[in-house]
């Protein structure tokens, strides 16, 4: 997985994350399981009942967003420039 | 009061995708002033397909287009594969009709977007890479119900007499304005993709392919797991590009994570053949609507219409993704009502409305309208397990020679059945409700 991410291209908004979560309601309403199993770049993991989000690694598809219960994830693109870079496409 | 600000372009083009290209480009042929800004920071950057076009669309605008564009291979072969375990069946179509005039080609959506928009730059277009647009710039309308004015983007405000919602599946600006719902979830799929690298004379050979030729294999079965959905594997010019589109309903009831799906697809020993010592180059994903004709919300509003991927114009007949050709489609209907409104001096909903005519009439909405009935379909999950089984028991039962006496195809076939947990009656049903909806 990791390696495959690996022939991308991304360019790291070091200021700010596009990905904000709430850990309660992720808990309350199943979201963060969701989380984990939808995104394909395995943005989200799961430690000790806490949802990790290692936003370096979006492929901005959106999926989370299409996921999550209201008010559990705050999801945008990144700012113009950042983020991932696609070649081939 | 802010009546009197002068626009700063006749039209604002938000997303650089197919859809806002061409939009752009048909409005400055047609005499507008236009800027497309594109938050990647080169168009298609962003950008990620199967990659299959169906491009007689794109020739009405550029007649020959496939001579000029970064294209990668013309599809004159079209493989249907079910896939189980431990066998694929497929039904394999190769015609010279599809190769004159070209029907289909594969494209690289980070070369080709670039080529879109360049055409549209140099019929005047002024093109803003690498900038997110925010929000709209609303004002009351007419009827009470807001009037779009233009964009913001960080500090920067953009003033235009219409503003075009090319900005894909995720559409923030047509969400924003309650234009579009948020979906449910089995109206949403999610495509992951890897690009391959292979020689060129290596493709050719395992694909059965001579010059630019290239195929293009739809996938059903046991590449999912059992979630609705289903693979493609199309070969590129040096490259191949698979991936999977999984239901979002479905891959959340099943326990699995979308990775692990894409795994299981990439080590599959029905693709080894194709995909021996390829060379991964790029990993991507990206959303699919499929909600069909119903996901087409409101796509003209005061000083604004939508267009694409962000209208929610996208089929997924189970067999084929296809948004490019619509998402041109629609930019040609919206460029062109766009031309009428302003010189009519009226860009409100009403002004706007030859848009939707235009859909009406051409093969956009009449396609999606046709394929209306597949996402429900799709749903039936016959599709994706036991149909693959059945179709590969028949055939081992005709070709897996095991020195016991053969039966006619119809015994085997009525055996084969027989053993299978898909009905006679639910054959029939499906088979009848794929006719009706494919
Ligand atoms: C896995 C997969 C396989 C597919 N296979 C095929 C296929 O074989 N054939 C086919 O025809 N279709 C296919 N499709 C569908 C096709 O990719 C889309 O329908 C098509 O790209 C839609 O074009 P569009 O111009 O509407 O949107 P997009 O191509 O998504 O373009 C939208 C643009 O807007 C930009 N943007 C978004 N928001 C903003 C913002 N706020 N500010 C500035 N810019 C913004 C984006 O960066 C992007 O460039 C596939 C899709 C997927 C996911
Ligand atoms: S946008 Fe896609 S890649 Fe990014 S975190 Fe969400 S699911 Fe993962």
């Amino acid at each position: 997985m990791s390696e495959r991410l690996a022939a991308n291209r991304f360019e790291l908004d070091e200021e700010e994350s596009h990905i904000h979560v709430d850990q309660a309601l992720c808990r309350s309403t199943g979201t963060g399981a969701a989380l984990v199993a939808v995104c394909p770049a395995g943005v989200y993991s799961e430690r000790d009942g806490e949802i990790l989000v290692d936003y370096a690694a979006c492929l901005e598809c959106g999926t989370c967003r299409a996921v999550a219960a209201p008010g559990a994830l705050t999801w945008h693109y990144p700012r113009g420039g950042f983020g991932v870079t696609f070649r081939e496409g | 009061m802010t009546e009197a600000v002068e626009p700063d372009f006749d039209v604002i083009v938000v997303g650089a995708g197919p859809a806002g290209s061409v939009a752009a480009y048909r409005l400055a042929q047609q005499g507008l002033s236009v800027v497309l800004i594109e938050r990647g920071e080169a168009p298609g950057s962003k950008n990620l397909s199967g990659g299959v076009l169906y491009g007689r669309v794109l020739d009405q605008v550029f007649p020959g287009f496939a001579d000029e564009a970064p294209v990668e291979r013309r599809i004159t072969r079209h493989v249907t594969t079910f896939l189980t375990p431990d066998s694929a069946v497929s039904l394999d179509f190769r015609s010279d009709r599809l190769a004159e005039p070209v029907n289909a080609v594969t494209v690289l959506r980070a070369r080709f977007d670039p080529w879109l928009a360049s055409k549209a730059e140099e019929a005047g277009v002024f093109l803003m890479a690498g900038v997110r647009v925010d929000a709209l710039l609303t004002e009351p309308g007419p009827d009470g119900s807001p009037r779009v004015v233009g964009v913001r983007a960080g500090e920067d405000e953009l003033r235009a007499r219409v503003v075009v919602a090319a900005d894909g599946v995720n559409s923030f600006l047509a969400r924003d304005l309650g234009l579009r719902r948020t979906e449910p979830t089995n109206h949403l799929a999610v495509g992951v993709k890897t690009v391959l690298r292979l020689p060129r004379a290596v493709i050719e050979d395992r694909f059965g392919l001579t010059g630019g030729e290239g195929a293009a294999h739809a996938i059903v079965g046991d590449c999912t797991l059992g979630i609705g959905g289903g693979a493609f594997l199309y070969t590129n010019t040096e490259s191949l590009s698979l991936g999977v589109v999984l239901r979002l309903d479905d891959l959340v009831r099943s326990g699995r994570t979308a990775i692990e799906v894409f795994e299981h697809l990439l080590e599959h020993p029905g693709l080894a053949p194709y995909l021996r010592d390829a060379q991964v180059t790029e990993y991507g994903s990206h959303l699919v609507a499929e909600g069909g004709a119903a996901m087409v919300g409101t796509i003209a509003t005061h000083g604004m219409v939508v267009v694409g991927e962000a209208a929610g114009l996208t089929i997924n007949s189970g067999l084929t993704v296809r948004g490019m050709d619509l998402a041109i489609g629609s930019a040609i209907a919206a460029a062109d009502a766009i031309v009428e409104a302003v010189a009519a001096g009226d860009v409100t909903a009403s002004g706007l409305a030859g848009y939707r005519r235009r859909l009406e009439a051409g093969f956009v909405l009449r396609d999606m309208a046709t394929y209306g009935r597949a996402p429900k379909f799709l749903e039936r999950t016959g599709m994706y397990g036991a149909y693959g089984e059945l179709a590969a028991d028949v055939f081992h039962g005709v070709f897996g020679l095991d020195t016991t006496p053969r039966r006619h195809l119809l015994g085997v076939a009525r055996r084969a059945l027989k053993e299978s947990p898909v009905t006679v009656r639910q054959l029939i049903s499906d088979g009848w409700a794929g006719v009706r909806a494919l």
